[in-house]
C-alpha cells in the first residue's frame, strides 16, 4: 500500500468530495464570479469585472422591498412553524406508540409529493373562485371573494405547510433527549400540565425549536416554487426575481449578483442567530 | 392505623401481573426498603404509592388520608428519581426551589428554605450551578434537596444510588441515612442492592414476582430468611437439600451418606433446604472440624477470603476474615466446623 494513514480519510471521501466540487463548488463559484461581470441589451455579458451589478441591487428601493419581502416572509413562516410544531410535536410524542406511527406517517406524509403538486393545491384552495371564496361565499358570511392568492399570506400559509414537519422533526429529536422522568418530577412537586409544559418540556425543546427555525428560515427565504405559484409575477421574492433576471431580462449578472446577496444575507442571519443561541443556552446544554 | 397503609394493592398490565396482593404498613419517621431482583415490580409499587400509576385495586392510606383520588401533584410526596430528573436548564437553586414556586413559597422564605436545604445536602457553595456541570455525587444531593425542601411527608427513593461508582454509593449511603435523620421524613427506599437495604433502613420489605414474602428488620431479614429465595438474595449462602430426622430429643440432619447435629426446629422430619452462610464456617483443626475438604477456589477479596472447598456434602464456600497470614491454596486440606444453630432449615419445595 503507497497510501499513508494520515492521507487515507482523503482518499476514501474522495469520490464524495469530487462530486461535491463538481456539482456545488463550481456552480457556485462560477455565479460569484458572473456577479461581477456586466451586462448590455447589445452586447449580452462582457467578461469585465466590476461592482456595478450590487451597487446596483444596493442602489434601487425596489431590490430592498424584494428582500424586506422575502425576510418577512421567511421569518414569519418560522414564527408560525414554531408556534405550531412545538406542541404539534409535544403531542405526538405523549400519543400511545400504535397512534404516534401513524400520525406521524401523516405529518411526515406531505414530505413524499413534490412541492409543486402542493402548491398547486392550495391555488385551487386559495384562489379567488378557489375552494375556500367558494364555500365562504355559499354560506353567506362573505359577498365578495377574499384574495389569497398573489399575497404574501397566501404565500406564508403555504410554506408553513411545506416546511412544518422540519419543525416537527427537529423539535421530536430534542424531545427524545429530554428525560422523562422531569415530567414526573415537575408533576410530584405540584406542577400543573399547562406550568409543566411551559417550564419544564418548552425550554428543553428550545435547542430543537431553534435548530428547526435554522432549517425553516433558510429554507424559506430560498424558496422558489410555492412563491412562483402562489406570488407569480405580483408578489416577487428574491429567488423569483433572480428567476426572472435570467430567464426573462437575460441579465445573468445581474441575477447572480443577487443570488450571491440572497446567499450571503441568509448565512449572516442563520450565523447570528446562533451565536444567539448559544450564548443564551451555553450553560445548559451541550 | 400506621403512617402509610397499602392495603391489598393489585396492578396488572393485561397478562402481567406487576404487583399482587400487596400489603405494607410504614410508621411515622421510619426507614423502610423495598428489596428485591429487578422486574419484581418494586418500581410500579412506588409509582402507585407517587400517583403516576392507577392501581388495578387495593387501597393506599396516608396519614388517615385515601390516597386513591388524589392526583400526583396533589400528594406532597418527596421523591428522588433513579436518573434523577433534574431539570437542566435550572440552576440547583431553582431545581430545588421549583417545588416551593409551585407552592406559591414568598420569594424571601424560598430563598431561606432553599439555602437550608442546600445546607442540609451540604451544598450551599454550588447554588449557582447548572446540573451538567456536576459529578453523579452532587447531582444526587440536588434530587435529594429538591425533594426535601417542600417539606414531604413521605420521601420516595427510586434505587437512588444505583448510578453511583461503588465507592461513592457507600458514602452517599451514610450521608443519606444522616440526612433522613436530621429531616425526620418517613421514607420508603426502592433497592435491588441487599447490602444498600440493610445498611439504610429500619426495615426490610423483600419482594419477589410482584409479591411481600418477608417483613423484618435487616438483621432478622438477614439471619431468618423466610424462603431459600431470600437466603440466597440476601448475602451468599450454602444451599443445601437434605432430610430431618428427629430421634427423641435429638435432631439429625442427614445430606448423601454424612450425619450432623442439626439445630432446634419446628419443621416436621422429611426432606428440607439447608442454608448455612459461608461467614459461620470456621476453620479449624483436624479433631474438632465437622467436616474435612480440599480447596478448589480460592479468592482473596482484602478484608476476607473466599474458598470453595469439596466437602463430602458438596461443595461448602466459605469465608475466612483476613487475619493477616497465608491461608491454605487450592488443592490444600482445611478442616471446618460450624455450630448447629448456624444451620437454618427451610421447607422443601419452597418457590426459589
Ligand atoms: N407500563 C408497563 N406496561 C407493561 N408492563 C409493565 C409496565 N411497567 C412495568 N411492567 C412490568 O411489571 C413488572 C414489574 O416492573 P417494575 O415495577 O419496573 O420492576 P422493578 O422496579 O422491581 O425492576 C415487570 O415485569 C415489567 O415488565
Ligand atoms: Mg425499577
Amino acid at each position: 500500500m503507497t497510501v499513508s494513514g494520515k492521507a487515507t480519510p482523503w482518499f476514501l471521501s474522495a469520490p464524495a468530495l469530487t462530486l461535491f466540487a463538481a456539482l456545488l463548488v463550481t456552480p457556485l463559484a462560477m455565479t460569484f464570479l458572473l456577479s461581477f461581470n456586466s451586462f448590455s441589451f447589445y452586447g449580452g455579458i462582457e467578461n469585465t469585472f466590476g461592482l456595478e451589478n450590487y451597487a446596483e441591487v444596493l442602489s434601487d428601493t425596489y431590490f430592498y422591498e424584494i428582500f424586506g419581502r422575502t425576510f418577512l416572509i421567511a421569518f414569519i413562516t418560522t414564527a408560525i412553524c414554531a408556534v405550531l410544531g412545538l406542541p404539534e410535536a409535544y403531542i405526538l410524542f405523549r400519543m400511545k406508540p400504535a397512534w404516534r406511527s401513524f400520525m406521524l406517517l401523516i405529518v411526515l406524509g406531505p414530505l413524499l409529493i413534490s412541492v409543486v403538486v402542493r402548491t398547486l393545491g392550495w391555488a385551487i384552495l386559495l384562489g379567488n373562485k378557489g375552494v375556500i371564496n367558494e364555500f365562504l361565499r355559499d354560506i353567506g358570511l362573505i359577498t365578495s371573494p377574499i384574495r389569497m392568492m398573489y399575497t404574501s399570506t397566501g404565500i406564508v400559509v403555504a410554506l408553513v405547510h411545506v416546511m412544518i414537519p422540519f419543525m416537527i422533526l427537529a423539535v421530536w429529536a430534542a424531545l427524545q433527549r429530554q428525560d422523562p422522568a422531569t415530567e414526573r418530577a415537575a408533576e410530584s412537586l405540584g406542577a400543573g400540565p399547562f406550568t409543566i409544559f411551559m417550564r419544564i418540556v418548552l425550554p428543553q425543546a428550545m435547542p430543537g425549536v431553534l435548530s428547526g427555525s435554522l432549517i425553516v428560515f433558510s429554507l424559506s427565504a430560498s424558496a422558489f416554487a410555492t412563491p412562483a405559484v402562489l406570488g407569480g409575477r405580483r408578489v416577487k421574492v428574491v429567488s423569483t426575481t433572480v428567476y426572472d433576471e435570467f430567464l426573462n431580462t437575460l441579465n445573468w449578472p445581474l441575477g447572480a449578483a443577487i443570488a450571491i446577496l440572497l446567499l450571503v444575507s441568509v448565512l449572516t442571519i442563520m450565523i447570528a442567530w446562533n451565536k444567539l443561541v448559544e450564548r443564551r443556552y451555553s450553560g445548559v446544554f451541550e | 392505623m400506621a403512617f402509610l397503609e397499602l392495603q391489598a394493592l393489585n396492578k396488572r398490565y393485561n397478562a402481567v401481573v406487576a404487583v399482587e396482593d400487596f400489603n405494607l404498613s410504614i410508621e411515622r419517621g421510619e426507614f423502610v426498603s423495598l428489596l428485591g431482583p429487578s422486574g419484581c415490580g418494586k418500581t410500579t409499587t412506588l409509582q402507585m404509592i407517587a400517583g403516576f400509576t392507577q392501581p388495578t385495586s387495593g387501597k393506599i392510606m396516608l396519614n388517615g388520608r385515601d390516597l386513591g383520588a388524589v392526583p400526583a401533584r396533589k400528594r406532597g410526596l418527596g421523591i428522588v428519581f433513579q436518573t434523577y430528573a433534574l431539570f437542566p436548564h435550572m440552576t440547583v437553586e431553582q431545581n430545588v426551589g421549583f417545588g416551593l414556586e409551585m407552592r406559591n413559597v414568598p420569594a424571601d422564605e424560598r430563598r431561606r428554605r432553599v439555602s437550608d436545604a442546600l445546607d442540609l445536602v451540604h451544598l450551599s457553595h454550588l447554588g449557582d450551578r447548572f446540573p451538567r456541570n456536576m459529578s453523579g455525587g452532587q447531582r444526587q444531593r440536588v434530587a435529594l434537596a429538591r425533594a426535601l425542601v417542600i417539606e414531604p411527608e413521605l420521601l420516595l427513593l427510586d434505587e437512588p444510588l444505583s448510578n453511583l461508582d461503588a465507592k461513592l454509593r457507600e458514602e452517599m449511603q451514610l450521608e443519606l441515612r444522616r440526612i433522613q435523620q436530621e429531616a425526620g421524613v418517613t421514607t420508603l427506599l426502592v433497592t435491588h442492592d441487599q447490602s444498600e437495604a440493610m445498611a439504610l433502613s429500619d426495615r426490610v420489605a423483600v419482594m419477589q414476582s410482584g409479591r411481600l414474602i418477608q417483613e423484618d428488620s435487616p438483621f432478622d431479614v438477614y439471619e431468618k430468611p423466610a424462603t431459600s429465595f431470600i437466603s440466597t438474595f440476601l448475602g451468599k449462602t450454602n444451599s443445601l437439600p437434605a432430610v430431618l430426622r428427629r430421634k427423641g430429643k435429638k435432631i439429625d440432619i442427614i445430606i448423601d451418606d454424612v450425619r450432623l447435629p442439626g439445630p432446634d426446629t419446628d419443621l416436621p422430619d422429611g426432606p428440607v433446604e439447608l442454608s448455612l452462610r459461608p461467614e459461620r464456617i470456621e476453620l479449624t483443626d483436624e479433631v474438632q472440624a465437622t467436616l474435612s475438604g480440599d480447596v478448589v477456589e480460592r479468592v482473596f477479596l482484602g478484608d476476607h477470603w473466599l474458598f470453595r472447598v469439596d466437602t463430602p456434602i458438596g461443595k461448602l464456600l466459605v469465608m475466612q476474615r483476613n487475619l493477616g497470614r497465608r491461608e491454605a491454596g487450592i488443592g490444600e486440606r482445611l478442616h471446618l466446623s460450624w455450630k448447629p444453630e448456624a444451620m437454618r432449615l427451610l421447607p422443601r419445595g419452597e418457590a426459589s
